[in-house]
């Protein structure tokens, strides 16, 4: 028996209730820890039915002061917190910062070094894009890509390992060059990774690209116009996605990018699709770059030598010889000596453009320490790419901008 | 500048009916399961760690058995989470290795704001603190997280030492040259 005839004034309590509340809307807040916010992300959205009418990205749950910390330490003892910004990609990361003091202190770095970096750089981009890309696949109902694209990137933290002690919190630069040499046979090793990589490359893009249930999922959800990208300060795969060649390796090239040839791939409309379909060919292209540098692997110094003040000098000398143990306690407690002056560099980072603005007034310890991290700009665009778009639509946007809140917050 | 633009044909016909990739999916599927196990168990297998590897730090002595740490708080100075407290103490003027004349009298790591960075291994002047292949620790409290100097010493044995430079202070202080 059908309720309105027991309670009949219930019944029309409630069909009067709904048209009372007949097009109001509706909050819902995402996150911050849920799964398809990659992170402690909080969305605060308003939603009429299931489609939103406004969303809004609270952030800070992750917020540690970084930029403050940096003020109180050494330059060489912020290169752990570099780590911890993009922690997907800390060997990008370590590399920007050290790039950006050597730039402020004019060092000129030995070509081995350039190299190491630029290896180091394309290894990290493969790895975040396949961890990018796994979450992704996660986000859209497909948990094979995760799976075969942790396996490839397990064996990137292999090297990883292998090189800096560390798999994950790498903390390989430091100003003036890096923590060690590469170890023997390493380059070797990454050869033989980039040779079985690209076929199991295709093999998981191919689980995905022409999948319908993938593109039904992608194609012309989130479109980013081209004008809307420049406006907001996208960086990264997101802004190629939408067709703006903008990759700073070509634009601007650091750390000896200029020798290496590789394309640049941009998206044409713009929507989720495109900026996988773009982080997809990017890994293609990082590969090509290795491979290039590894062929050209040049001898040398994998550290600048002349910075006697900057760079700490080799352990046997410390060991054996007294001036260069005063010199080494001078390094470490006063910290690398940087002219005074202030610098702005930023490096294409797997996701965007990574910037360090330092002010220093000499000595050891930045004056202020300013990070650009392209998570917080890209998600930016949030409030005005989810209106319009339904529930289900928000994971897939916020799986396709790839973004970490660990830079996010700082 | 080469610029080239991701490739996006619209699905065909047949790819719009699931079936090309259903097909695929599970010819993928079937390979994968003929291939060998990626993966470790765990506790029975471990994993093979590279030398260089930056784990648990540890004290270490050298081969005559000396406690190599002369207390110079170098390492407590550059720890970027300030994980590392030295407590220095002197080395009595009778016993045999008192040309170093300090070691440390306690040694404490707190293992709990460790964040394994090495910079102390790198910027000790007497190689004596070195993070080794140790990756795992666990403890009940806080204090049982606390490393200290007896156990520190324990976890890092002893190590080859190839300058031996307070022996070389000895023998020059017995020579009268010392400076």
């Amino acid at each position: 028996m059908p309720t309105e005839h027991v309670f009949p004034e219930a019944g029309a309590k409630a069909a009067a209730a709904a048209q009372e509340f007949e097009g109001e809307k509706m909050s819902l807040s995402m996150g911050p820890s849920h799964p398809s916010t990659h992170g402690v992300l909080r969305l605060q959205m308003e939603i009429d039915g299931e489609v939103l009418t406004k969303a809004e990205p609270i952030l800070g749950y992750l917020h540690r002061g970084d930029e403050k910390i940096a003020e109180n330490m050494t330059y060489n003892q912020f290169v752990p917190y570099t780590d911890r910004l993009d922690y997907l990609a800390p060997l990008a990361n370590n590399v920007a910062y050290a790039i950006a003091v050597e730039k402020l202190a004019n060092l000129e770095i030995p070509p081995r070094c350039q190299a190491i970096r630029v290896i180091c750089c394309e290894l990290a981009r493969i790895s975040s894009h396949l961890m990018g890309l796994g979450a992704y696949g996660i986000d859209v109902g497909a948990w094979t890509v995760f799976l075969y694209s942790f396996t490839e990137r397990e064996k990137l933290y292999r090297l990883f390992e292998e090189l800096t002690g560390a798999r994950f919190t790498t903390s390989y630069t430091r100003i003036g060059g890096v923590s060690r040499d590469v170890p023997e046979g390493w380059t070797d090793r990454v050869n033989a990774f980039c040779d079985q990589f690209l076929p199991i490359l295709e093999e998981i893009l191919r689980l995905l690209t022409r999948n319908k249930i993938f593109t039904d999922r992608t194609v012309d959800i989130g479109v980013i116009s081209k004008d809307d990208a420049v406006a907001y300060g996208l960086t990264g795969p997101n802004l190629r996605g939408s067709g703006v060649a903008l990759d700073l390796r070509k634009d601007k090239p650091y750390s000896g990018y200029e020798q290496y040839e590789f394309d640049v791939p941009v998206g044409t409309k713009g929507d989720c699709y495109d900026r996988y379909l773009v982080r997809g060919e990017e890994m293609r292209q990082s590969v090509r770059i290795i491979k290039q540098a590894v062929a050209k692997f040049p001898g040398g110094d994998w550290y600048a030598k002349d910075a006697k003040k900057i760079f700490a000098p080799p352990k046997d000398k410390v060991l054996s010889s007294m001036e260069e143990l005063i010199h080494n306690f001078m390094i470490v407690t006063e910290g690398p000596l940087i002219p005074p002056g202030e610098v702005y560099f930023e490096a294409e980072n797997p996701k965007g453009i990574l910037g360090f603005y330092i002010v220093s007034k000499g000595g050891g310890v930045p004056w202020r320490l300013k990070i650009r991290s392209p998570s917080f700009c890209n998600l930016s665009i949030l409030p005005k790419v989810c209106v319009g778009a339904m529930i289900s639509d928000v994971v897939s946007i916020l799986g396709s901008f790839d973004f970490v809140m660990g830079e996010c917050d700082r | 500048m080469a610029v080239i633009q991701v490739d996006r044909k619209p699905l065909t016909f047949a790819e719009r009916t699931y079936i090309p990739q259903i097909l695929s999916g599970l010819k993928t599927t079937w390979k994968h399961l003929r291939s060998t196990a990626v993966t470790l168990e765990y506790p029975e297998q471990r994993p093979n760690i590279p030398p260089g590897y930056r784990g648990v730090p540890t004290l270490v002595k050298d081969p005559h058995g000396r406690e190599k740490c002369v207390s110079c708080q170098l390492c407590e100075f550059v720890c970027p989470p300030k994980a590392i407290r030295i407590t220095p103490g002197e080395i009595p003027p009778g016993s045999p290795n008192r040309q170093i004349e300090k070691a440390p009298q306690a040694f404490d790591i707190d293992m709990l704001r460790c964040i394994y960075c090495g910079f102390c291994q790198e910027v000790c002047p007497e190689e004596a603190i070195f993070l080794q292949n140790q990756y795992s620790m666990t403890g009940y409290t806080r204090e049982e997280m606390v490393n200290h100097k007896d156990k520190l010493l324990e976890l890092g044995g002893t190590l080859p030492d190839k300058h031996f430079k307070w022996e070389k202070k000895l023998h020059a202080e017995q020579e009268g040259n010392a400076h």
